[in-house]
């Protein structure tokens, strides 16, 4: 099974809501517990190492960019 | 603090000189294996090698059997080896016997552990054993047998690799002389001179955080178990261990800072407040105190021409998961069949490159467990810190959560993707495949007697084995191949139905056995010309 990155939600808004929702009112600190938290629940969820990694992967790949663009940014 | 333990094993050895000494360099004695270090590696494989009728010659620096605990988990695994050794019954009525372990997350129990949830084997999980005891047990065993020659106060400081093997200039109180052996097993630990003699690197990762080991005696009630604290009350932060070993003595385990002063953290009077806050008292004695930090590191290639490296001298890694002694142990009856077929002219010195591919791959793999077990317990960034505490928290209510709380993962023994295993041609549901351990597994002999598979596997001999199930016809194996026959006419009852169930058993399924109690191969149907090839590939002949 491959990482889908098709939209999977009927409401896509719904589902970015709901974790913005839930970060409201927390400190940085607080929000960066709760994302791993919420980070290892979904990724047992999906309970596939393959899908796992190529998450990862995608994640990854975005904040090298962004750091990056930074950089070009900066010089 | 010795005369505990002098008491009940013997720990101090005489130097003697011997007849080697006298000759000249040119005329240096001539001795098939030398093996360096006489801890529980070396000796066990020194003892492996006598049982095959080797004569070995074995070196040590010191005189006397270390101080302290040390090594104190003993698996499953090697107490099946030592049993072949002929030591597994002493080493385990004196060890203390567990298999459950016991995860703690402040004053809260997140889980627990069995590492051996079913009966009907012969050895158990673990034991706890000083390994001090285990030494003196081996030492034992090495003066009832005739072909090892044990010199203490025996310093190799010279080696010089040649054609048909090395040169060793070793040095002693009566001065040095010279030998020249066909082979040389280097068991001389993690700072190993052989190691430097052959100019090879030893890299890997060192962790920051220090730990204090303690030894200390005192009658306690708490269970044989295994019990790991995340964040203890009495600890704050850090995290914290307790077993315990025989005579009263329990091993306590803390981990400090990582800028801790270790001559000061090592100060009796520093460690006492600690562990009585810990225990809720303080009515207990130090046996041992020594402080550490891990490391992570093997050598890139196990053997350098004639000179083969064995245990914490080719890899080393941190202690929580009992990953360092075992896998010695698990080193020396990797290699002693080989060496052994090899030295008789059996099989071509290639089939010692498996010793490499089969234990350098199982280093990896120790390494990578026991720098997962280190990261969980002492996470680098804030962030990993956060992964932790997530996981812990989320231990609490979920199962998932249990799960990956890392307070060491104790060894198992690997499975070997290696050149030596004949590849599964038939369909098979379950039982051990080629390139992992025998599994063990109640039966009764012709008699009526109980046994289990792994004293029958012993008294085959030291060859390979077939272990054959079932009422089918009877198979001809090979001179000097041995031979299990479980069910059928004559074979070994099997009457719980274990053996045949952790086989995945059918009438006619068969198994074919290494010296060392892998699977080389397995037949649902065997035949000579298969069993012949599986063999041959088994023995490193093809």
């Amino acid at each position: 099974m491959a990482l889908s990155t098709n939209s999977n939600f009927a409401r896509p808004d719904d589902a970015f809501r709901a974790i913005v929702e839930a970060h409201r009112g927390l400190t940085e600190a607080q929000s960066a517990d709760f994302d791993a938290a919420l980070v290892l629940v979904l990724a047992n969820h999906i309970g596939d190492i393959e899908v796992l990694r190529e998450a990862i992967a995608l994640a990854k790949r975005r904040t090298l960019d962004a750091s990056q663009q930074q950089q070009q940014q900066q010089q | 603090m010795a005369a505990a333990k002098t008491a009940q094993a013997k720990t101090q050895f005489g130097y003697r000189r011997h007849p080697d000494q006298d000759r000249s360099g040119a005329n240096a004695a001539e001795h098939p294996v030398v093996i360096v270090g006489a801890g529980p590696v070396g000796l066990s494989l020194a003892i492996d090698l006598a049982q095959r009728g080797q004569r070995v010659v074995l070196l040590d620096d010191a005189d006397r059997i270390g101080e302290g605990s040390r090594a104190i988990c003993f698996s499953k695994r090697s107490l099946e080896f030592w049993d072949r050794l002929g030591v597994g019954d002493r080493m385990v009525d004196k060890g203390v016997v567990w298999s459950v372990g016991k995860i703690f997350h402040g004053d809260q129990q997140l889980y627990q552990f069995n590492l051996l949830p079913e009966e009907g084997h012969k050895r158990p999980a673990f034991i706890n054993l000083q390994q001090f005891y285990a030494e003196a047990y081996l030492v034992d065993r090495v003066e009832q047998l005739p072909g090892i020659d044990l010199r203490w106060r025996n310093k190799v400081i010279a080696l010089e690799s040649r054609n048909d093997g090395v040169a060793l200039t070793i040095a002693t109180p009566d001065g040095s002389y010279q030998v020249h052996a066909t082979f040389v097993i280097a068991c001389d630990g993690a700072r190993s001179s052989l190691r430097q003699l052959v100019g090879a690197e030893f890299a890997g990762q060192v962790f920051e955080d220090q730990f204090l080991i303690a030894d200390v005696k005192m009658t306690a009630a708490f269970p044989t178990e295994r019990w790991f604290w995340f964040d203890p009350p009495f600890h704050a932060g850090r995290s914290a261990l307790l077993h315990k070993q025989p005579d009263d003595i329990w091993r306590i385990d803390l981990q400090l800072n990582p800028d801790a002063d270790p001559a000061v953290e090592k100060l009796p009077e520093n460690v006492r407040p600690r562990i009585a806050r810990m225990l809720g008292h303080d009515k207990f004695d130090f046996e041992w105190i020594s402080l550490y930090k891990f490391q992570c590191r093997r050598m890139a290639k196990f053997i350098h021409g004639r000179v083969i490296f064995a245990g914490d001298s080719a890899h080393q890694v941190s202690p929580f998961g009992a990953r360092g002694a075992n896998s010695g142990l698990e080193d020396a009856e990797n290699l002693a069949w080989k060496l052994d077929r090899v030295l008789r002219g059996l099989s071509p010195e290639g089939l010692l490159e498996s010793y490499h591919v089969e234990r350098s791959a199982a280093a990896d793999e120790n390494i990578r467990e026991s720098t997962r077990s280190t990261d969980f317990m002492a996470p680098v960034t804030r962030q990993e810190a956060r992964l932790r505490q997530a996981v812990l928290s989320l231990a609490k209510e979920t199962e998932f959560g249990k799960r990956m709380v890392n307070g060491g993962r104790l060894s198992v023994p690997s499975i070997y993707d290696t050149p030596l295993s004949t590849a599964d041609r038939d369909d098979w549901r379950g039982g051990p495949r080629p390139g992992a351990s025998m599994l063990d597994a109640p039966v009764a002999d012709n008699d009526g007697k109980p046994t289990f598979l792994t004293e029958v596997f012993i008294k085959q001999g030291t060859g390979f084995t077939l272990l054959a199930f079932g009422n089918g016809a009877a198979v001809d194996v090979p001179e000097g191949v041995g031979r299990i026959q479980v069910g059928g006419e004559g074979g070994l009852v099997d009457a719980q139905g274990l053996a045949g169930k952790r086989y995945d058993a059918e009438p006619d399924t068969a198994y074919l056995l290494r010296p060392d109690g892998y699977v080389a191969a397995r037949f649902r149907k065997v035949q000579r010309p298969v069993l012949d090839a599986a063999l041959a590939r088994a023995s490193g002949l093809n």
